[in-house]
């Protein structure tokens, strides 16, 4: 007897819903354009996100960038002040002797090197590194071609691992890989090309620009001694502190510093930024999400308004139905369940509606645009259709509830006395 | 699931009266105005009675009309309904008692407008559960009843005002009720579509159901059982029961 009786909530609405269609349409068309717009916004959010954590992922993530620099503090009777710089064979001790550590890179810089592929010269710089820089500096070869590897370095091989736009400038549209290259007037093997790639964070420049030569080869060619950056990435995030704190021990002893003297080395710590990143975006996208939800709330007090006026205009006939033995409960049923249908109808149009304008921008071409490749193609998830599909049920719940309520205040003897 | 049963007229089968009032009373308490509509009502209507309820406008017999049919309830006193108090029901338990015991007859009839003639008739079997099969046949039966067969599906605006009241018999009927409660039912029909009703109220009475009529009309309440007039919230006259048969016009004099 007390159970509750579904089926007969859905009977009574059946019939409730087929009285206004046309007011209903109107209704519906607005709860479609507020969840057309929660969505879009949503979209562009999420392209804006993966294209921002894609970008920042471009220069590698979790590493220490360290710069030569100055002493902060007198050490062991030495002045403060003096230039601290690691060599190349600093990069071997660090390997061996700072716990923690996946690898330490050294990189020398040439900032003008003169390129030469027949009679086209460009001036640009030139790396030498260790060829596990490719692996954590994220340059992924073009197909057809190779980074630097380990033979590379211990032999010394003159070859030349080329930035995309650099490769693009010396060979235009000709393949660069296996075609020789005058890197100051000594002649290099162009071995492969970096894949194109979307990069936020730098030093010294894009990595789209710049020429890679072993460190041993570098060193060889041109003399030089003083590393410009050495890379270091920990094997564990959470283990950076204690690698850094390795790094100045270890080299405070090699070139006579003050272990805590943090001017020694200029350091830049990028781990757990891509993790920043991708929480500044979700927090843009949880704002866009906000803006879509109340545009959808203004389509969810039209939805309401309609009930309100259909329980007005059913006073009568809701209080026959209370003296013919309806409960309170199948009263408000039909009437959240109609508020329910029609938020969740102009939903799914919305829905529609939104995935058409998706496909319809992704055809937009974003190539060479850096606004656009930065904004990203607005993109739809699961998540987001699951946050929608929560806000229009939350939405079709409240513009039914309160109608509803006011429906079964209704007191029949009053509604029913004939004036 | 609710069962029907074959009612004699004779009561509700435990020898009671159908409605035992005593000592009701009813307060309108707006915060500024107090209106007492009903003083102290004694009342007692067995099975098979034809009961009008009489007085004029204000003298509380809508309100009366709203305590027997569970539609509100008393400020005071106690009321039981086929032997079972009202009393501190809920509202879903009013709404049961109401569906099952009480059908009601309007004055403007009070149809669905947008539903047709049978599934008016439904709603009353819709709301107490009554399978499908069952409230076709009941359906389709008190319709046939009340002489609407051929009109079943004809909406409320497209049927003249006594068959819109009859259908809203039919559906009064459709639970088979303990009491029929009309309020004015001939209130708003010219004269021949108003004796049509009344002659439909006497049949039925007359194959044993309880009646109770609240009414203006002398017509209507010369053919009752019994009259009670209600005067100021009080009872001022009840004619009583008669013996099984007798109109209330044998007793009144004119």
């Amino acid at each position: 007897m007390e159970r509750p009786r579904i089926g007969l909530v859905f009977r009574l609405f059946a019939r409730a819903s087929r009285i206004q269609r046309k007011r209903a349409f109107l209704t519906v068309m607005a709860i479609a354009w507020g969840s057309l717009a929660l969505l879009l916004l949503l979209a562009f959010g999420e392209g804006l996100k993966r294209q921002l954590v894609k970008a920042r992922a471009g220069m590698g993530t979790d590493l220490a960038i360290v710069w030569p620099g100055e002493t902060g503090k007198p050490w062991r009777g030495l002045p403060a002040g003096r230039p601290i710089r690691a060599r190349f064979e600093d990069v071997e001790v660090v390997r061996r002797r700072v716990q923690g550590l996946e690898t330490c890179v050294g990189e020398m810089t040439n900032w003008r090197a003169s390129l030469t592929n027949g009679r086209k010269t460009v001036n640009s710089r030139l790396i030498g590194a260790n060829f596990e820089y490719g692996e954590i500096r994220n340059h992924i070869p073009q197909a057809g071609g190779r980074f630097l590897d380990a033979m590379d370095e211990s032999e010394r091989r003159r070859v030349v691992f080329l930035g995309d736009e650099l490769a693009k400038e010396l060979y235009g549209d000709e393949p660069p890989v296996g075609r020789q290259l005058l890197v100051d007037g000594t002649p290099y093997t162009v071995v492969g090309v970096m894949k194109k790639k979307l990069q936020m964070g730098m030093y010294g420049g894009p990595d789209a620009d710049h020429a890679l030569v072993p460190i041993t080869t570098f060193k060889a060619q041109y003399g030089y001694e003083f590393l410009t950056v050495v890379l270091l990435k920990p094997e564990r995030r959470e283990d950076m502190p204690a690698v850094i704190r390795g790094f100045r021990e270890v080299l405070g002893t090699r070139l006579g510093f003050d272990p805590t003297d943090e001017r020694a080395f200029g350091i830049w710590n990028t781990a757990g930024e891509a993790d920043v990143i991708r929480n500044i975006a979700i927090g843009i996208q949880l704002f866009l999400g906000i803006i879509g939800a109340l545009t959808l709330l203004i389509g969810g007090v039209g939805v309401a308004n309609i009930m309100y006026a259909t329980v007005k205009e059913r006073t009568r006939e809701i209080g026959v139905r209370m003296a013919l033995g309806a409960r309170p409960g199948w009263i408000t049923g039909p009437i959240v369940l109609e508020s329910l249908a029609y938020t969740l109808v102009g939903g799914l149009l919305g829905m529609l509606a939104a995935i058409v304008v998706v496909v319809l921008l992704g055809m937009i071409p974003v190539e060479g645009n850096q606004a656009l490749e930065f904004l990203g193609k607005p993109t739809l998830s699961v998540p987001i259709g699951i946050a929608t599909a929560s806000i229009l049920g939350l939405v079709g719940l409240l513009a039914g509830y309160f109608p509803a309520r006011r429906a079964a205040s209704i007191d029949p003897a009053e509604t029913l006395r004939y004036e | 699931m609710h069962v029907f049963r074959k009612r004699n007229g004779k009561g509700n089968g435990n020898g009671g009266p159908v409605i035992r009032m005593e000592g009701i009373t009813k307060v309108y308490d707006t915060g500024k105005v107090r209106v007492e509509a009903l003083r102290g009502i004694d009342l007692a209507i067995g099975g098979g009675e034809f009961v009008a309820i009489v007085g004029p406008s204000g003298s509380g017999k809508s309100t009366l009309m709203n305590l027997i049919g569970c539609l509100d309830t008393p400020t005071g006193g106690d009321y039981d309904l086929l032997g079972e108090p009202v009393k501190g029901l809920d509202r879903n338990r009013l709404s049961a008692v109401r569906n099952r015991r009480v059908g009601f007859v309007f004055q403007n009839f009070n149809l669905l407008p947008q539903i047709s003639a049978y599934e008016n008739v439904e709603l009353p079997l819709l709301f107490g559960s009554v399978s499908a099969k069952e409230r076709k046949r009941r359906t389709e039966e008190v319709l046939a009843r009340v002489g609407l067969e051929d009109r079943m599906e004809h909406k409320p605006t497209e049927l003249s005002g006594g068959q819109m009241q009859r259908v809203a018999i039919a559906r009064a009927l459709a639970m088979d009720p303990a009491i029929l409660l009309a309020d004015e039912p001939t209130g708003n029909l010219d004269s021949t579509s108003g004796g049509d009703i009344m002659a439909l109220f006497e049949d039925l009475w007359r194959q044993g159901r309880t009646i109770v009529v609240i009414t203006h009309d002398a017509a209507l309440s010369r053919r009752a059982s019994r009259v009670v007039e209600i005067r100021d919230g009080r009872i001022t006259r009840d004619t009583g029961a008669r013996p099984e048969g007798g109109n209330a016009r044998e007793a009144l004099p004119e």
